[in-house]
């Protein structure tokens, strides 16, 4: 278990100080994969570097395994960033050695033997589906396989903590979903706790079962990812987990139409054709204005916005019947005008 | 013009240089050539610990020293990169004559030539240090790594194709310094070129020794270019 306790750290620039992190409190559970996510410059990356003291915190503490690390001296603190290791955004393999040679780099520091660190290095080539590149150097790989090497290299000491800086920040989507199954797959067979630094909602959906919001330095929202895509509550979290949601909703509350907005809470719903059963069993053809919604685990999240046509008693019934489906909340947002309404059709919309 | 030739280049000179070259150059490239490899091997044991404190004992290094010590360490380098080597050579005699026991001769150009150069090296071995992506510095100390397993395992590692480089400018700017080791009696190509050549007023064998220093300089030059690019593994396709 790693706990954050009224961690606050400052920086003093040229432009005068600068509270990077603000009273930060957190409890990181071991097994988890916790996401940190936040815009730039909210303080992710020198949150991550407290936890193993490569900055040291201006006040709280981190408390790792019953360790306050930093209360630590700079010699113990070098043992346990064998236990809690790190990959990177830029990957930050050594250009002149090897693909082997660079996993073998942590096993040098803690003087092993050279046959048996080989023998080690070899093993996690292939844990992390690299076998054949021992002895290529890292600029003859692609960006997914250097953060392969990275991750085996970070593996090698056999960690507790496996710290992930933006690690997929310079990858593109696809092998950013690879590298996020190696990421899980590393989580659940060596038992290894995760954290991970991200602005990509996308990367939290993906790997992370519980996730903090920073902001400004801040921890604005915490808790279970599920619950937290569901229902955000603050506008940091609503801007992350609904980015194009956000500003299009809005410009259609004043469009004088009927509106139901649904929000699904983890709604078997993937497998229910909702608007389609509403059409044939109420004779209602909805029309879905916008929708941000996410399968998480098999269970729908997110927003949907409906227009209804028809006036207020068609309204009244498509309500009724979309208020049956467990885990769907039902807001009826509508700005209601005659002139609208009364056409036989709604206006199909974007 | 032409009067310059006859005068310097006329066959009874040019018999004479000929006799000069073939009866000493051999023997004085293998004086100037010891000296530079001496003198280099030496700056480069004091110069590249040097600059790897200069580098690692920054404020914003990874093992900051205390502040007066770095201004100290830094205002020597500057100091002797400051002297012009000739006069140096001169200041440092007494030091020359506690180390080597004779303040003239080969051995004793050796000297003056450690001092001069060191700092330099210092200051070469600096810039190849910091170009080193401090990322990676971060990676190493983020997996443990000491300020010496860092600088050892990491740093020199990284920057080796650039410390080739700057070994190279060193080596050949230390061979530019030798020719001034006929002031204090050592030997050499530039020793001889003063006195047999500029002294007995024959311009061939001036020619022929700054021809030979020529070709030595492009010899290191490109040996260096070469050992450089040959270690250099971030290139793809190799």
């Amino acid at each position: 278990m790693i706990e954050l306790q009224n961690l606050s750290k400052n920086f003093v620039t040229a432009d005068g100080p600068v509270d990077a992190l603000k009273h930060v409190n957190l409890t990181i559970r071991d097994g988890d994969i916790y996401g940190i996510i936040g815009m730039s410059g909210a303080g992710k990356s020198t949150l991550v570097r407290c936890i193993n003291m490569l900055e040291r915190p201006t006040e709280g503490s981190v408390v790792w395994d019953g360790k306050d690390l930093g209360a630590l001296s700079e010699k113990q603190i070098q043992q346990v960033r064998h236990q809690i290791t790190m990959i990177f955004q830029s990957f930050n393999l050594l250009m002149q050695r090897t693909c082997l040679e660079n996993i073998m780099l942590p096993l040098k520091l803690i003087h092993m033997p050279r046959a048996e660190a080989r023998k080690r290095a070899m093993a996690l080539l292939e844990t992390v589906g690299l076998p054949d590149k021992a002895n290529s150097y890292p600029a003859q790989l692609s960006g997914g396989q250097q953060q392969r090497i990275a991750i085996a290299r970070a593996l090698a000491t056999d960690p507790k903590v496996l710290l992930c800086d933006e690690a997929t920040s310079a990858l593109d989507p696809k092998t950013t979903h690879a590298i996020l199954e190696l990421i899980r797959e590393i989580n659940q067979k060596m038992g290894i706790t995760v954290i991970v630094i991200t602005h990509q909602m996308s990367v939290v959906q993906e790997i992370c079962n519980r996730v903090a919001i920073l902001e400004n330095g801040s921890v604005v929202e915490e808790g279970d990812v599920s619950e937290i895509f569901s229902n955000p509550r603050a506008e940091a979290t609503r801007a992350l987990v609904y980015p194009d949601m956000a500003e299009g909703m809005d410009s259609f509350g004043t469009a004088h139409q009927q509106m139901v907005r649904l929000v699904f809470q983890g709604a078997g719903a993937a497998t229910t054709p909702l608007i389609a059963s509403m059409a044939i069993e109420c004779g209602i053809a909805a029309n879905i204005l916008a929708a941000t919604t996410r399968t998480l685990g098999g269970k729908v999240y997110g927003n949907m916005l409906l227009n209804i046509p028809g006036g207020p008693d068609e309204l009244a019934t498509a309500v009724k019947f979309l208020k049956k489906t467990p885990n769907v909340t039902v807001q009826v947002d509508v700005e209601y005008d005659a002139e609208t309404a009364e056409g036989e059709e709604a206006e199909p919309r974007g | 013009m032409g009067d310059y030739i006859a005068t310097y280049y006329n066959p009874d000179k040019i018999a004479k240089a000929w006799s000069v070259i073939q009866a000493d150059f051999l023997r004085e490239t293998g004086v100037t050539l010891y000296i530079t490899l001496m003198a280099t091997l030496f700056a480069i044991l004091i110069g590249l610990p040097l600059g790897v404190i200069l580098v690692t004992g920054d404020s914003k290094g990874i093992h900051p020293l205390p502040k007066p010590l770095m201004a100290f360490l830094n205002g020597l380098i500057n100091l002797l990169r400051s002297a012009p080597f000739i006069i140096l050579i001169v200041v440092l005699m007494p030091i020359t004559r506690a180390i080597v026991g004779k303040a003239v001769g080969n051995a004793a150009v050796i000297v003056p030539l450690i001092i001069a150069a060191f700092p330099f090296v210092a200051r070469l071995v600096e810039g190849s240090l910091r170009e080193v992506n401090p990322n990676i510095i971060e990676m190493s100390l983020s997996m443990g790594a000491t300020t010496w397993q860092t600088v050892t395992h990491v740093m020199l590692p990284e920057s080796v194709p650039s410390l080739i480089t700057s070994f190279t400018t060193a080596i050949t700017t230390i061979l530019g310094y030798t020719a001034m080791s006929g002031a204090v009696g050592g030997g050499g190509l530039g020793n001889l070129a003063i006195t047999q050549g500029q002294q007995r007023y024959n311009q061939a064998v001036l020619l022929a020794a700054l021809i030979v220093l020529v070709i030595l300089v492009q010899v290191f030059q490109s040996v260096g270019t070469h050992l450089a690019a040959k270690a250099d593994k971030r290139l793809k396709n190799k």
